[in-house]
C-alpha cells in the first residue's frame, strides 16, 4: 500500500516559496517571483488533485467507509502521558476536500493576480504573502493536533492581516486590516481558552483522540458541569467564538466588510473561499465531539448561524459597495453552513447536514470566488467599487457578464447550477430537524437571489453610466480563471458528495427532494424577477421602495448600526470610562511616586556629598575615632 | 631567675610606636612622613607578634612567620606608594597630602 508521505510536500513547498520570494523578492523582475509562486501553486494543486484521487477513488475505503489516515505524527511538547502538540498530517474526507478546493482556488487567485495586480509596486511583496497565506490554510487543515491547528489559526490571520493592509498608503485599509486582525484575535481568546478547557477534561489534543466515537475523550467529559452546562459544553461553545470570529458570525463579523479595502483577488481568496470557512471546517473536524458531548453547543451554532444568514443578507440588498454586497453575502452563505452543522446528526443518513455543509462549502468557495473575480474584473475596467458608477456592463466586457450571471445563478440556487443542489440539501436537512430554522433558511434563499441579481442588473444592465473612459474586457488570463471557476461552479454540483463526505465516513445516497426543492426554486425565481422589474432598468421604483421602508432600511443600509454600537462599547465606555482613569492612574500616581522617590534621592545625595571632602587625613581621623570609639564601648560593655 | 625583660616592655613599646604612628599619620602633612608613620603602626603590630610567639608559644613559630609576611607586604605596599607620590609629585610639583583632593565629591 501506497503511503500519503508526498502530501507534505503541498504546504511545505509553498513556505519555501514564500521565504524565497520574501527575501529576495526584490532582486528580480516582480513578475519572476508572481512566476515562482504560481509555479509553486500549480505542483501543490496537481499534488492535491492526486492525493484526492488516491484518498476517494484507490486506498482511503476500508470496509466501506473513509477512515483518518495519520501521515506522519511528529511529537513536538509533551505535557504528560496523554497530552502533548504534535505535528503532523492528518487526512480524511474533508481535509482532502479542503486540500483540494483551497489549492484550486489560490491557483485561480495566482493566475489571476498575474493579470490584475500588474505594475503594483508590492507586487512580489504581494505574491509572498499569498504564498503564506495558502501554506498557514493548508497547515490548518491538515493539522493532526487541535494545538497545530491553533498555530496555523493565527498565522491565517496574520497573512490576512498583511493582505489587507496590501495598500498601507491608504488609511483606510490600514485601519481595516488592524480592525481584522484585532477582532478575530479577539475571537481566537476565546479559541485557545476553549482548547485548553478541552484538554483538561477530554484529556487530549489529538484529532484522532478527540473525534473518536468510541474514544475516551468523548466517553469521559461531561461530567464536570458549570452554571447548567457540562465543562465540555462550555469548551466548545468558547471554541465556537473562535470560529465565529474566523468566519464572521454575528456579532464578529464586523471585520470582513471592512477587510475588502484589501486588493479583490486577496477578497476572493481569503474572505470568501478559505480562511472564512475555517471556522466551519474546524466545527466539522469536531463534529463528533459536539454531538456526542454537547447537542447544546450545536444548537448555538445553528442558531447563531441562522441569525446570521438572515441578518447579512438583508444588510446584502442595501450595500451600494459591489464588494461589500459580496461580503454581506459571504457572511449569509457561512451562515448557511453554521446551520447546517448545527442541525445534523452523526453518521449515514442522520449526518445529512453534516454533509450538506462541507457540499455548501465547496460549491461556495467555487462561485464566490468567482463572483468575486468577476468584482474585480469590473472594479480592473471602471476603478471603482460603486454600483451606482455601473450600468450596461455586458456591452463591454462580455466573458465577465456571462460567468457572473452563471455565479450569480448558482449562489441564487437555480439548477441545475452547483448551488442548487448544495442549498437543497441543506433545506432538507434544515427542515427534518428544526421547522423554525427551516423558515428563516427559505427567507434567506429568496434574499440571496434578490440581492445578488439586483447587484447583477445594476452592473450589467441599468442604464448605461458616463465612464471616464471605454470600459474593457480584462486580459486574457484574468478570464481563463473565470471561465474555469464558472465551469466549476457550473458542474460541481453534480459531485456525488455523499459518496465521499460523510460525517462517519461512510457513504450514502442522497437525491433531489421534490417538496423542498420546488418551493425554494420558486422563491428564488421570485427574487429574481423583482430584482429585474427593478433594476433591469433605470426606474424610480426601486427609490419609492427605500422612502417607504424608512428607518428599516436605513438601518439595513447603516449595517444595522453594529460597527456603531462596537464604537461606543470600545470608545466611549472601554475608553472613556476604563482606559481614561487607568491612564490618570498612571501618570499622576505611580509615575510621580516614582518621581518623588527619585527627588527625594537627589536632595538627600546634594545635602550629605560635602562629606565626601577627598581629605586623605580627615577620613582616617574618623576611622580611628570610631575604632576608638568602639573599642571604649567594648571595654565599657565587658566592665559593666 | 628573675627576667629582666618582660611582655610588658614589649607591649608598652608596641604601643606606644602604634600611637606615635597614628598621630603621625594623621597630623604631618608630608606624605613621605605619612609613609613613615604606616610603617611604625606596621612594624608595632610585628614586636607583637613575635613578643608574644616568644612568651606564649615558644614551640611554634606562627607569630614569626606572620611577623616576616608584614615586612613583605610593607616592602611590596611602599614600592606602590612610593609610585603614587612619585607621579603625584611629577604632577602637582608638590606631595603635601592637602592639595592631593582629586577624589572628592
Amino acid at each position: 500500500m501506497e503511503n500519503f508521505y508526498y502530501t507534505l510536500i503541498i504546504p511545505v513547498i509553498l513556505f519555501f516559496t514564500f521565504v524565497f520570494t520574501g527575501l529576495l523578492g526584490r532582486k528580480f523582475k516582480p513578475l519572476f517571483s508572481g512566476m515562482v509562486c504560481t509555479a509553486s501553486i500549480f505542483i501543490s494543486t496537481a499534488l492535491s488533485w492526486y492525493t484526492a484521487y488516491q484518498y476517494f477513488f484507490v486506498q482511503g475505503k476500508v470496509d466501506g467507509a473513509y477512515k483518518l489516515i495519520n501521515v506522519f505524527n511528529l511529537e513536538w511538547l509533551r505535557f504528560n502521558e496523554t497530552l502533548s502538540i504534535d505535528i503532523g498530517i492528518l487526512l480524511d474526507p474533508i481535509s482532502v476536500m479542503m486540500l483540494v478546493v483551497i489549492t484550486t482556488v489560490s491557483l485561480m487567485v495566482h493566475l489571476y493576480s498575474l493579470g490584475y495586480m500588474k505594475g503594483d509596486p508590492g507586487f512580489s511583496r504581494y505574491y509572498a504573502f499569498l504564498s503564506l497565506f495558502t501554506f498557514s490554510m493548508l497547515g490548518l487543515v491538515l493539522s493532526v493536533n487541535i494545538f497545530m491547528t491553533y498555530m496555523f489559526w493565527e498565522l491565517v490571520g496574520v497573512s490576512s492581516y498583511l493582505l489587507i493592509g496590501h495598500y498601507y498608503d491608504k488609511p483606510s485599509a490600514v485601519s481595516a486590516s488592524k480592525k481584522a486582525f484585532i477582532v478575530t484575535r479577539f475571537a481566537d481568546l476565546g479559541f485557545l481558552i476553549g482548547i485548553l478547557l478541552l484538554s483538561a477534561y477530554a484529556g487530549s489534543f489529538d484529532f484522532n483522540e478527540l473525534t473518536n466515537p468510541q474514544g475516551s475523550a468523548i466517553l469521559q467529559s461531561a461530567s464536570v458541569t458549570f452554571m447548567g452546562l457540562s465543562a465540555v459544553t462550555w469548551a466548545l461553545i468558547l471554541i465556537f467564538i473562535g470560529c465565529a470570529g474566523k468566519s464572521a458570525m454575528f456579532p464578529l463579523h464586523i471585520w470582513l466588510p471592512d477587510a475588502m479595502e484589501g486588493p479583490t483577488p486577496v477578497s476572493a481568496l481569503i474572505h470568501a473561499a478559505t480562511m472564512v470557512v475555517a471556522g466551519v471546517y474546524l466545527i466539522a473536524r469536531l463534529f463528533p465531539l459536539y454531538i456526542f458531548t454537547s447537542p447544546q453547543a450545536l444548537e448555538v451554532v445553528a442558531y447563531v448561524g441562522a441569525f446570521t444568514s438572515l441578518f447579512a443578507a438583508v444588510i446584502a440588498c442595501t450595500q451600494t459597495d459591489i464588494k461589500r454586497v459580496l461580503a454581506f453575502s459571504t457572511i449569509s452563505q457561512i451562515g448557511y453552513m453554521m446551520v447546517a452543522l448545527g442541525v445534523s446528526g452523526y453518521g449515514g443518513e442522520e449526518g445529512l447536514g453534516y454533509m450538506a455543509s462541507m457540499f455548501h462549502l465547496f460549491t461556495h468557495a467555487m462561485f464566490k470566488a468567482l463572483l468575486f473575480l468577476g468584482a474585480g474584473s469590473i472594479i480592473h475596467a471602471i476603478h471603482t467599487n460603486e454600483i451606482c458608477d455601473m450600468g450596461n456592463l455586458r456591452k463591454y466586457m462580455p466573458v465577465t457578464h456571462i460567468t457572473f450571471l452563471i455565479a450569480c445563478l448558482a449562489i441564487a440556487g437555480i439548477p441545475p447550477l452547483s448551488g442548487f443542489f448544495s442549498k437543497d440539501e441543506i433545506l432538507v436537512a434544515v427542515i427534518e430537524k428544526n421547522f423554525f430554522l427551516f423558515i428563516v433558511q427559505y427567507i434567506v434563499a429568496g434574499l440571496t437571489a434578490f440581492y445578488m441579481f439586483r447587484l447583477y442588473f445594476i452592473v450589467f444592465w441599468n442604464k448605461e453610466k458616463k465612464y471616464e473612459h471605454e470600459p474593457h474586457e480584462s486580459p486574457s488570463i484574468m478570464l481563463i480563471t473565470l471561465v474555469f471557476l464558472a465551469v466549476c461552479s457550473a458542474v460541481a454540483g453534480f459531485i456525488p458528495f455523499s459518496e465521499f463526505v460523510t460525517s462517519d465516513g461512510l457513504p450514502f445516497v442522497t437525491h433531489i427532494h421534490m417538496k423542498v426543492a420546488v418551493p425554494t426554486v420558486t422563491l428564488a425565481v421570485i427574487g429574481i424577477l423583482t430584482a429585474f422589474f427593478l433594476y433591469k432598468k433605470e426606474s424610480t421604483s426601486p427609490d419609492k421602495i427605500k422612502n417607504s421602508l424608512g428607518l428599516i432600511y436605513r438601518s439595513a443600509y447603516r449595517k444595522f448600526y453594529i460597527d456603531e454600537v462596537y464604537m461606543f462599547v470600545t470608545k466611549k465606555i472601554i475608553f472613556n470610562m476604563i482606559s481614561v482613569p487607568i491612564a490618570w492612574f498612571d501618570r499622576n500616581v505611580i509615575d510621580s511616586s516614582m518621581n518623588g522617590i527619585a527627588a527625594a534621592t537627589n536632595f538627600i545625595s546634594e545635602k550629605i556629598k560635602y562629606l565626601q571632602s577627598g581629605q586623605l587625613q580627615q577620613y582616617a581621623f574618623v576611622m580611628v575615632a570610631g575604632m576608638i570609639l568602639i573599642f571604649l564601648l567594648t571595654v565599657y560593655l565587658i566592665t559593666l | 631567675m628573675t627576667e629582666v625583660v618582660g611582655i610588658q616592655h614589649f607591649m608598652v613599646l608596641s604601643t606606644l610606636m602604634f600611637f606615635i604612628g597614628v598621630y603621625g599619620f594623621l597630623t604631618r602633612k608630608n606624605l613621605i612622613t605619612i609613609l613613615l608613620s604606616i610603617e611604625l603602626i606596621l612594624n608595632s603590630v610585628n614586636i607583637n607578634f613575635v613578643a608574644f610567639n616568644k612568651y606564649l608559644y615558644p614551640e611554634n613559630l606562627g607569630g614569626h612567620f606572620f611577623a616576616m609576611f608584614v615586612i613583605a607586604v610593607a616592602a611590596t605596599e611602599v614600592a606602590v606608594a612610593i609610585a603614587i607620590i612619585i607621579s603625584l609629585y611629577r604632577k602637582l610639583k608638590m606631595i603635601d597630602v592637602e592639595n592631593v583632593n582629586e577624589m572628592k565629591y
